[in-house]
């Protein structure tokens, strides 16, 4: 059987899931007949018709609002923002209005939003995004960042029959550069649970979406020179895996967070504290992290590739930590 | 103009309307004796248009209010008591404390939906529930209320530029009581009617006198069944004023006092008791038995807000996300065979008239997007969202009702 990619994983859970419930939608931007910016949705008009691959004008607030409205009415919409960064455009429609509106009047709203984030293709300011800190310090929002394709197709899976609403942010760099046998059969990876990808015992490094892979180059690197690093992906950002986070940090006594994020609010200050106030007895060193540059992402290629994590900085970051 | 509503009918605008105005005045009396925990946000003196819009719709439409319809809440069956007990903050309001003042809906058997304070949001949403309610093959309608403040947001325009292209059933009232707070209408829009907004959607639009709740009624009653019949989204502006301030707090001096003072002559009640008077359909009598069913409603529902028990302290941790406590289910009018493979396929290309429409003369687009329209409401063969029909109406759609509804004051305050 052919290997499936990361952008492919993600097409079949859109397919499977519409064909499996007519309550499941698509809306957004030339996702129709185009079949979205990166095919993420090709050959879904072809195969559902006009009424459930809905093309719409250039407003993420109205492509946003009318997906709650729809899952007011009973239906499952999955609404795409063609590049992730544009998610701006909604955030009132997201922060303010989705996220509430079980909380405020019991009211559930099942939407996925789901686009394209992520840098490492010379993208520049405004198609290279990572935004899930926005959302991760929003109440009522689920936020997923897959990192494989069978996670892509599982996690997308239970965020479209998940009663709330779910960002689910595709990492761009991994669309069609990673690929891996899926089952034939329906499956689903449950929202909120973190996966350990490499068992180690002398540090933790946790990451998810593309910086796992960059973590996992980093540690084949690392125990080369004797340094078992055992690598955490956190898969779901909102609601974090705690139990996970701190079972590993308990083992290895040390802690390396790495993200594509920038730096100042991502989520290694608040697993940072997490891990303090539940585990410092077990830490044996500092907690470290490998993050972008604070500052947008800009785009000449070695701009951004300063800027980016890479494996030689989470190597030294994490030798370093390793021998503290 | 001869109303189709029976007697009884307009003595139902009439309760709605005397029902909304006591309320309120109820409610400024629980401010003013520190038993509302928030603000109170008056209706006086529109009572005419919650109560007129929200009457002539359908059980099984979907409506939003805004935080000045609270007469809309009361015609689809909400009691005193649900919003006494919401502005009180107690345990037995629809939200349980969670959120105040007309913050609260229903989306099971009144198909209400709760607004939000962000002005403009509820259009998308509604323009969501009124394609939702396409697709499901349910003929309703989804109406919504914004002000002559909140239709200058963004999202306004990009929710009725996708209600048109879509043909959504959607009926938007915009209410222009003259005030976005403290800034007058001229500071909103360069229009003088906010009306004309529709033709830059190429949607229909009627102007109505907001005070008159006969003439409301009939306006929308008109737009709702141009909705429901799958001819697009309409807009209607009701023209009236706002007699107080922005919320309780506001003295509104900023309002001429000789705008209140006409304004007050054309107060909504005094007009439609008038009106009730002079068609002879209903006499002191009928009106002391309803004002006095009003009266004991109200005092029984203040007795049982005051005494509700706050919330207690934890539930505010309960409730952030579903985690089965609903069920999700749409209520399918059509078979879901059409809608899976291989009847719902189709090839992804667009149809043949994108091209050649856009170089037709205006009036020959027009009624082949009136005959792909009348097509689709009647056989559900396709999506409003068609291309043949997107875009094609804009250019020279014209209200028939403009001219009949258009009772716009002659002397808005301007």
């Amino acid at each position: 059987m052919a290997e499936t990619t990361y952008l492919e994983a993600i097409r079949q859970a859109m397919s499977e899931e519409m064909g499996r419930d007519p309550a499941v939608v698509l809306i957004g931007e030339d996702v129709g007949v185009y079949g979205g910016a990166f095919k993420a949705s090709e050959g879904l008009l072809e195969k559902f018709g006009w009424e459930r691959v809905i093309d719409t004008p250039i407003s993420e607030s109205a492509i946003v609002g009318a997906a709650i409205g729809m899952g007011y009415a009973g239906l499952r919409p999955i609404a795409e923002m063609q590049f992730i960064d544009f998610i701006a455009c909604a955030f009132n429609q997201i922060t303010n209005f989705a996220a509430k509106s079980h909380y405020r009047w019991g009211a559930p709203v099942p939407l996925v939003l789901r686009g394209p984030c992520g840098g490492g293709v010379h993208g520049g300011p405004f198609h290279s995004a990572n935004p899930e800190m926005y959302f991760v310090h929003t109440p009522g929002l689920k936020v997923v960042c897959p990192a494989t394709a069978y996670d892509a197709k599982g996690l997308l899976k239970s965020a479209i029959r998940d009663n709330n609403p779910v960002l689910f942010f595709e990492h761009k760099f991994l669309y069609r550069r990673i690929k891996e046998d899926l089952p034939e059969s329906d499956y689903t990876v449950p929202i909120g649970k973190a996966a350990v990808r490499r068992p180690g015992r002398d540090l933790t490094i946790i990451s998810y979406a593309a910086m796992l892979h960059t973590s996992l180059e980093a540690a084949a690197e690392l125990a080369k020179e004797g340094i078992e690093a055992e690598v955490v992906d956190l898969r779901t950002l909102l609601p974090l895996d705690t139990d996970t986070i701190l079972a590993s940090v308990r083992k290895t006594n040390k802690l390396l967070v790495v993200h594509e994020d920038t730096r100042t609010g991502g989520i290694a200050g608040e697993i940072a504290a997490l891990v303090t106030e539940n585990a410092f007895e077990d830490l044996d060193g500092p907690i470290r992290r490998v993050t972008s540059l604070d500052t947008p992402v800009p785009y000449a290629p070695p701009l951004e590739e300063f800027f980016l994590p890479s494996v030689a900085k989470v190597v030294s970051a994490a030798r370093e930590l390793a021998h503290y | 103009m001869a109303s189709v509503l029976t007697r009884e009918q307009h003595l139902d605008l009439y309760y709605y309307m005397r029902l909304n105005r006591e309320l309120e005045e109820q409610m400024v009396r629980l401010f003013r004796q520190n038993k509302i925990v928030g603000g109170v946000y008056s209706s006086l003196g529109q009572e005419a248009i919650s109560v007129g819009t929200a009457y002539a719709l359908g059980p099984g439409d979907w409506i939003a209010p805004m935080i000045r319809n609270i007469g809309s809440l009361l015609v689809r069956g909400f009691k005193p008591r649900d919003i006494l007990t919401q502005h009180m903050a107690r345990y037995t309001s629809p939200t349980l404390g969670k959120d105040g003042t007309s913050h609260f809906g229903d989306l099971k058997t009144r198909h209400v939906i709760s607004p939000i304070s962000m002005l403009g949001d509820l259009i998308p949403v509604m323009t969501g529930i009124a394609m939702a309610g396409r697709y499901l093959g349910q003929k309703i309608v989804a109406m919504t209320w914004i002000g002559d403040g909140g239709a200058s947001t963004g999202v306004f325009h990009e929710a009725l530029n996708l209600a048109a292209v879509q043909k959504a059933a959607l009926v938007l009232i915009v209410e222009n009581n003259h005030w976005a707070y403290s800034t007058p209408t001229e500071r909103q829009t360069a229009l003088r009617d906010l009306a004309d907004r529709a033709k830059a959607y190429g949607i229909e639009s009627a102007i109505v006198d907001g005070n008159d709740v006969v003439a409301v009624e009939r306006a929308t009653r008109e737009a709702v069944a141009h909705a429901r019949e799958g001819r697009g989204p309409v807009l209607i502006e009701a023209k009236t004023m706002r007699m107080r301030g922005h919320a309780q707090h506001d003295p509104a001096e900023y309002v001429p006092r000789e705008m209140i003072e006409e304004w007050k002559r054309r107060d909504p009640l005094d007009r439609h008791e008038k009106f009730l008077t002079e068609n002879k359909l209903w006499d002191a009598k009928k009106k002391k038995e309803i004002d006095d069913r009003i009266a004991r409603e109200i005092q029984t529902d203040v007795e049982f807000a005051e005494n509700s028990p706050f919330p207690p302290p934890e539930l505010a941790t309960e409730g952030v996300y579903c985690n089965g406590c609903h069920t999700i289910e749409a209520d399918w009018k059509r078979a879901k065979e059409e809608l899976l493979p291989p009847r719902s396929s189709v090839k992804a290309e667009w149809p043949g008239k994108v091209s050649a429409h856009s170089d037709a003369p205006p009036k020959a687009a027009a009624k082949i997007a009136a005959k792909t329209a009348a097509k689709t409401a009647n056989t559900h063969s396709g999506n409003g969202a068609r291309p043949a029909s997107a875009g094609t109406a804009n250019a020279k759609s014209k209200s028939p009702r403009k001219s009949k509804g258009a009772r716009a004051p002659a002397k808005a305050g301007r």
